[in-house]
């Protein structure tokens, strides 16, 4: 609403503490209703795991827009929320898993000038799939998941790049 | 209005770099997913764990139903015509039973409710 703040780089800009914990309330609500959402959706694919990644949509912005710690806090508050009330602790656990592993790889991205928002977006879908899968390998004991890491890589980096498509096009948006 | 449309032209969507990760991405998982594919040999046996213990090896010739049924729950494995699938279960997300029938070596379905594992084994 300010429009007389003096307006440098985007990125360099502080925002007050009120208007953040406003932001991380609005986002994390967000994001909790775009989990649902996505619970909604039906599996078309007989492979688990695939999916969309709207609740990512959330977390891109957020880290482009708030910061990285303010994207890591929207997210764990979005699972922690949307695993008690739809899911139950394994689901919990995997969630957690896959996005620590994909904000990570996502902040490290977006320091690498390189890349724009859409391959912050792929990389980090494929990260949270990486993720999710490394936890499924250490609960089951399992090793012969190569399989589901080529399906999942694909579908995470397909997915991705929708959400880093979209993310964008919001980034370039909204004013905050 | 016009800082408005300025900030909107400032950030570019894709760069080169995100063509190059996506199809280095789609490119590997492509090859080894074609490899894998093309590799793939008829499996012999199912072995039936639940976490890192095996609970049950059985034919894949032999055309039986198994329940198998573990502190979280229940799932009916079906093996059919040389596939096996999981029919029914009690786990809340189902992802199980609409894995799609396996029969090749390696292959697996994955309850994680329900820490099951059944895979095809030479």
């Amino acid at each position: 609403m300010e429009n007389k703040e003096p307006r440098k780089n985007e990125k360099e800009k502080t925002i007050p503490a009120s208007r953040m914990t406003a932001y991380i309330g609005v986002f994390t609500a967000l994001a909790l209703l775009l989990s649902y959402i996505e619970s909604l959706i039906p599996v078309f694919l007989a492979v688990p795991g695939v999916k969309l990644g709207l609740a990512n949509l959330v977390t891109i912005v957020a880290l482009f827009k708030l910061g990285v710690l303010p994207a890591a806090g929207i997210s764990l508050c979005r699972i922690l929320l949307s695993g008690i009330l739809f899911g139950n602790l394994t689901m919990i656990l995997y969630s957690l898993a896959g996005a620590t592993l994909s904000l990570l790889v996502m902040w490290a991205l977006k320091h690498c000038r390189i890349f724009f928002v859409t391959g912050v977006s792929i990389a980090g879908a494929v990260a949270h799939n990486a993720g999710q899968l490394a936890v499924a390998a250490f609960l089951l004991e399992n090793g012969s998941m190569f399989y589901y890491m080529c399906v999942l890589a694909i579908s995470g980096a397909v997915s991705g790049l929708l959400i880093g498509l979209l993310a964008g096009s919001i980034i370039r948006r909204i004013r905050i | 209005m016009c800082e408005q449309r300025e900030n909107v032209n400032r950030t570019r969507l894709v760069s080169r770099a995100d063509l190059i990760l996506l199809a280095v991405v789609l490119l590997l998982a492509g090859a080894a997913l074609v490899f894998y594919e093309t590799h793939k040999e008829q499996g012999k046996l199912v072995r039936i764990r639940v976490g890192s213990e095996t609970v049950e090896v059985l034919p894949l010739g032999k055309d039986r139903t198994y329940e198998v049924k573990t502190g979280e729950g229940s799932n009916t494995v079906v093996i059919k015509s040389g596939t096996v699938s999981v029919e029914s279960a009690d786990c809340p997300d189902k992802i199980c039973v609409r894995h799609k029938p396996v029969d090749s070596v390696g292959e697996t379905i994955i309850c994680l409710p329900h820490k099951l594992v059944v895979e095809v084994v030479e």
